[in-house]
């Protein structure tokens, strides 16, 4: 079936319709129906629009090759407005319409708040953009994924870096007492005591912007850490290890996406090299990146928006998990999430037992000659 | 011990920082009773210039010594330059005003001047070449107390020292001294009160732009917004060494400084700001004129 460009919309629809409405006379065609939820309307639309977009993206080009397990692909599309209270509407409504699968939702809250509905009519959910911790981490939903790393992510990978890979054991953890820095360093402090393996010697929060950082550098010092791990952002990081270097401190340090920032190395100059960071993983060279932010272009006339790519890769792993359970059964469809490898723009990824993507997300790079440099 | 050693010196570093900011600030006040809050971004307008003058300089090949004495000597006229204009525009108007109207118009200015800064050079952080060179002699104590910080110090109190026998011993200190104890008085015995308010205020950013390099060269970075916060931190230490009072400035720098550098040493850096200003506080409660404030009728 083609809908010529210049046929209007209306008759597009009706031939869906009527396509539809006869094919549904054979049980086994029944269309497979994903929804997608998330901010289509309010203030935070421009988070939720992207999924939409990658979805019909992913989905048209599925139905274009037939469908998938020879059924054809029904989206169905949700405004939760991102708030918690119509999000338990929102699930509602796609569960009476029995839905399969669901790409969303795309706020933390929102989400949690939808999942329940979801988990007792045994459906799968996954968002690509969701970062709460708890969301996967307290284990009260089996069928939650999600293509986005959480929120302690990057301090899972500083503590993770510092105690396997360096060995580390004695930790400096230093906050700018901000929103992004202290939760981060919160996190880093709760992982480094639960591994038990190294001992957390100091823990503080710096002011930022002030003019002499002396004091805390000697405390450092004085408290005998191997590295510090500090949540924050560049200027501070960079006022700490300039006076470390000077006052002779080899101290390792390791920070978040808020140092690693080509700003840090110009200002930290040669004492920058052999600063650790973790940042995002780069799949701007991703050959499925490329392509599914040209099909968007193509499709759209607009550079894609926020979440674009994870929704992409989370409609990809969806359909792969139905094509390779070769069904639309809970246990066999959330299996195959966990065992089934697939191709995404985000590179190949599962998911783990928690419902974390495993290799997306962050990792550790190092400044060598000016530069930050991934490490693998 | 040696950590104890550590944070004195560490304290005096900051206090000093302090104390070249507050200088500029206890002046100002002294002769007109102004809290000249655009005093931050003379400091920031003088660490701007000295760091576009040096790169100009080191593109043209001009040795280490000259680049620092020419482009802190350029940073000091044009930060001069600026101080006088500001006092010129924003506060020489509204001098019979109510006290309240030029404390805005102060405020006003420091706005202007930071968003000035801000689109006329950047948003963003840019690193600041270390001026001052490592002395030879300071090798072995580096990792106590870096040769900046010396530097640092040791300017800080020989301002302190040529301030006060400017205003003690010459001409033109008596009359400062005769304009803060009574305009129209000293008017009528033949001084020019507005050359002496527009000479002070040369003065003062004469020393904000000092601070501005030294403290620049010291942290290895600025923007448009390090004025606010250091001039925020400079003037509670004017208040807390009472603020008109020159010795007073610094001293109050330094025991802020070292306030901070203990708070954070012993106790811990996230009181650090708790513990400096519960002292202003305390002090002020015990002696609201500060540590080393007079009557009024001694200012300057």
């Amino acid at each position: 079936m083609k809908c010529m460009m210049n046929t209007s919309l209306l008759t597009c629809i009706l031939m869906v319709v009527m396509t539809v409405t006869l094919s549904c006379t054979k049980p086994e065609s029944q269309p497979l129906k994903v929804g997608v939820a998330g901010p289509h309307s309010g203030d935070l639309a421009s988070y939720g629009l992207p999924s939409v977009k990658a979805a019909e993206l992913v989905i048209n080009e599925t139905n274009d090759k037939g469908g998938i397990l020879g059924r054809r692909i029904e989206l169905l599309i949700e405004d939760d407005v991102c708030k918690p209270e119509l999000a338990t509407n929102t699930a509602t409504k796609l569960v009476s319409q029995s839905v399969h699968i669901v790409l969303g939702h795309i706020c933390s809250g929102a989400t949690k708040a939808a999942l329940g509905i979801y988990k007792d009519s045994n459906v799968p959910v996954i968002s690509p953009s969701a970062t709460n911790p708890d969301l996967t981490q307290s284990g009260d939903y089996p069928n939650f994924f999600r293509t986005i790393a959480s929120d302690d992510a990057q301090a899972k990978l500083e503590v993770d870096f510092a105690l396997d890979v360096l060995k580390l054991k004695k930790i400096a953890v230093l906050h700018d007492k901000g929103d992004y820095g202290k939760g981060l360093a919160e996190f880093v402090k709760g992982f480094i005591e639960n591994s038990g393996r190294a001992e957390l010697v100091l823990y503080e929060g710096i002011t930022p912007g002030a003019v002499d950082y002396s004091a805390v550098v000697q405390k450092i010092n004085l408290s005998g850490a191997d590295a510090v791990i500090f949540g924050g952002y560049h200027p501070e990081a960079s006022k700490i290890v300039m006076l470390m270097r000077k006052k002779k401190m080899d101290t390792i340090f390791i920070s978040d996406d808020g140092v690693k920032d080509i700003t840090f190395i110009k200002i930290a100059g040669e004492y920058a090299e052999g600063v650790y960071a973790t940042g995002p993983k780069d799949v701007s060279m991703n050959p499925l990146a490329v392509k599914a932010n040209e099909a968007h272009k193509k499709t759209y006339g607009s550079d894609p928006g926020a979440f674009f790519l994870n929704a992409y890769a989370a409609a990809q792993a969806l359909l792969n998990a139905i094509e390779k359970s070769g069904s639309t059964d809970y246990a066999k469809v959330t299996h195959a999430l966990r065992t089934e490898y697939v191709e995404t723009p985000l590179g190949k990824i599962r998911f783990d037992d928690k419902g974390d993507a495993i290799g997306v997300g962050f990792s550790m790079f190092q400044v060598k000659h000016g530069r930050y440099v991934e490490i693998n | 011990m040696e950590y104890f050693l550590q944070l004195l010196l560490g304290g005096l570093t900051r206090g000093s920082i302090y104390a070249l900011i507050a200088l500029g600030y206890t002046m100002v006040y002294g002769i007109i009773e102004l809290i000249n809050f655009a005093h931050g971004e003379i400091y920031m307008i003088g660490a701007f210039t000295a760091l576009i003058m040096s790169s100009v300089l080191t593109l043209y090949g001009f040795n280490e010594v000259s680049i620092i004495v020419l482009s802190s000597l350029i940073a000091l006229i044009y930060s001069s330059a600026y101080g006088f204009t500001v006092e010129k525009i924003a506060y020489k108007p509204l001098r019979g005003a109510p006290r309240l109207s030029p404390l805005i118009s102060a405020i006003g200015m420091s706005i202007f001047l930071q968003n000035y800064v801000l689109l006329a050079q950047t948003s963003d952080f840019l690193p600041f070449p270390t001026l001052i060179p490592e002395f030879n002699f300071m090798k072995n104590y580096e990792h106590v107390f870096g040769s900046t910080e010396l530097v640092i110090v040791v300017t800080t109190v020989l301002v302190m020292i040529l301030l006060t026998i400017l205003i003690k011993f010459t001409k033109i200190g008596r009359a400062m001294r005769a304009t803060a104890q009574d305009k129209k008085m000293a008017m009528l015995v033949g001084i020019n009160v507005n050359k002496i308010i527009s000479v002070t205020f040369i003065i003062g950013s004469v020393m904000a732009a000092i601070g501005g390099i030294l403290i620049a060269s010291h942290i290895g970075q600025i923007n448009f917004y390090i004025g606010f916060i250091a001039g925020i931190k400079a003037f509670t230490a004017a208040v807390l060494g009472g603020i008109g009072s020159i010795p007073g400035a610094v001293l109050g720098g330094f025991v802020l400084g070292w306030t901070e550098s203990f708070a954070t040493g012993y106790v811990s850096s996230d009181y650090e700001d708790v513990f400096a200003f519960a002292l202003l506080v305390l002090i002020l409660i015990f002696r609201p004129e500060g540590i080393l404030g007079k009557s009024s009728s001694q200012k300057v």
